[in-house]
């Protein structure tokens, strides 16, 4: 039971304290390049989502029972953004084949995961940390339940700025950044709770 | 060799990676809390785009096309992990400060960009060279925008104390929110900038004003150039008579 409390604020915080987005700035380029619309939003969202929960399994596995009693610690980077691009190209077969709505529906967002730094940052994040299987999967959806609410709240607020009328220097990209300071101002307000 | 200036020149001011072509944003807006962090950031990156580029270019006729990107990416992350490990040894307070995001270089945008548009179609010493300059204009951004966080921030420039004591430092400056208001900040700024040359060489139309020119074509706003080009070709043309051999030798440069 202590356990499940543990994992349960430990997820809490990935979401709101250890935001990927406004704290930790993993998964900057997808936030910016495709939160102009809330659906698109939601599936990047989606499919970031899937690939973290399952590259975190994959990468805990690979980590604990391959690298490390072979003593290849030092080559975790390479296996694991290679565990992610094989992932990712996995995934993508799997639902072409078997949930074609889905796979439209995540469309042409799925091979762009495996760049993500979110997805390798979060695998690495569970190494650092030494967290077991079940903290890593926890985790791993956690912060990607952060990183979609993130996107989801800029999407609605990108949906908005379109009809500001901005002076010329500012258009673009320096509102968008400028408005994500401000949220990102938001949210370190959550800095302040101690989990 | 004029051609490897002009290069490198593309790279810090025309086609910057991170203040006009918007990549590689997470290690931008994460590391630039101090300036030595991210002169350590930008000099890490260098290296790895410059062997990466290197070596994408001399394997670019043996990777087929299929599995290029993965191929790619093996190559990158072998470079990191090298940077990683000398970077343990040797610069250990740096490789504490940066943590994670020196693994994360592998998946920085700008690297895996230049070797997909320049590094495989190029021969090599062309490749070292737009890894140096792209490596360069990532690292100058890096510092620009750190210097105003610090200083702002802390009241410190590279760990020295700039600003008069009773300037009270401005915490905001530091915490994430800061790294999108100042970023968003100097993109405005540069953005103003542009726009200022573009209007410049307009009303100037001597070879300083010109010579502005081709650079906003390349980048931004080619609506505001092409009016006055249009207007009055006879008069810009002999002006601008060196300017187009000299972006026509650099095309012919990137092409090979």
């Amino acid at each position: 039971m202590d356990q499940l409390i543990d994992i349960l604020l430990l997820m809490l915080s990935s979401v709101l304290v250890q935001n990927f987005i406004f704290a930790k700035f993993y998964g900057i380029c997808p936030f910016l390049g495709v939160s102009d619309k809330p659906a698109t939003a939601a599936g990047m969202g989606m499919a970031v989502t899937f690939v973290i929960t399952l590259s975190s399994a994959a990468t805990w596995a690979v980590y604990n029972f391959i690298l490390e009693p072979f003593n290849l610690t030092y080559l975790k980077t390479i296996a694991f953004i290679l565990i992610i691009a094989a992932l990712v190209q996995l995934i993508e077969m799997f639902l072409k084949k078997f949930v074609p709505s889905l796979y439209q529906a995540l469309g042409i967002y799925l091979p762009l995961i495996t760049t993500n730094c979110a997805v390798l940052g979060s695998a690495l994040l569970n190494i650092q940390n030494e967290y077991n299987f079940i903290y890593s999967v926890a985790v791993g959806f956690a912060a990607a339940i952060g990183f979609t609410m993130a996107i989801l709240i800029f999407a609605g607020v990108r949906a908005r700025l379109q009809f500001a009328q901005a002076p010329k220097s500012f258009q673009g990209m320096p509102l968008v950044l400028i408005s994500a300071g401000l949220i990102a101002m938001a949210f370190s307000g959550f800095s302040g709770i101690n989990f | 060799m004029n051609k490897y200036v002009k290069q490198i020149k593309e790279g810090i001011v025309d086609q910057n990676p991170t203040l006009v072509q918007f990549l590689g944003m997470c290690p931008t807006l994460a590391t630039t809390t101090s300036v030595s962090n991210a002169v350590g950031m930008g000099l890490a990156a260098t290296a790895v785009l410059i062997c990466s580029n290197v070596f994408i270019s001399l394997l670019r006729k043996f990777i087929p096309k299929e599995i290029r990107i993965a191929s790619y990416i093996v190559i990158i992350s072998g470079f990191v992990t090298a940077v990683e490990l000398l970077m343990k040894a040797f610069l250990t307070p740096l490789y504490d400060a940066l943590g994670l995001y020196i693994p994360l270089i592998v998946v920085n945008c700008i690297i895996l960009a230049r070797a997909e548009a320049f590094a495989s179609k190029n021969p090599v010493l062309p490749s070292a060279v737009d890894g140096l300059s792209m490596g360069l204009g990532f690292t100058v951004a890096l510092v620009l925008i750190a210097s105003v966080r610090e200083i702002l921030g802390a009241g410190t420039w590279l760990g020295l104390r700039v600003t008069p004591s009773f300037y009270e430092p401005a915490l905001i400056f530091i915490l994430p929110a800061g790294a999108f208001l100042t970023l968003g900040m100097i993109v405005a700024a540069v953005n103003k900038g542009k726009s200022f040359a573009a209007a410049y060489a307009e009303a100037h139309p001597k070879p300083e004003g010109v010579e502005v020119l081709p650079d906003e074509i390349v980048t931004d706003a080619p609506a505001a150039e092409e009016t006055p080009a249009a207007d009055e070709p006879a008069s810009e043309e002999p002006k601008e008579e060196p300017k187009t051999e000299e972006s026509e030798v650099s095309a012919n440069g990137s092409a090979d």
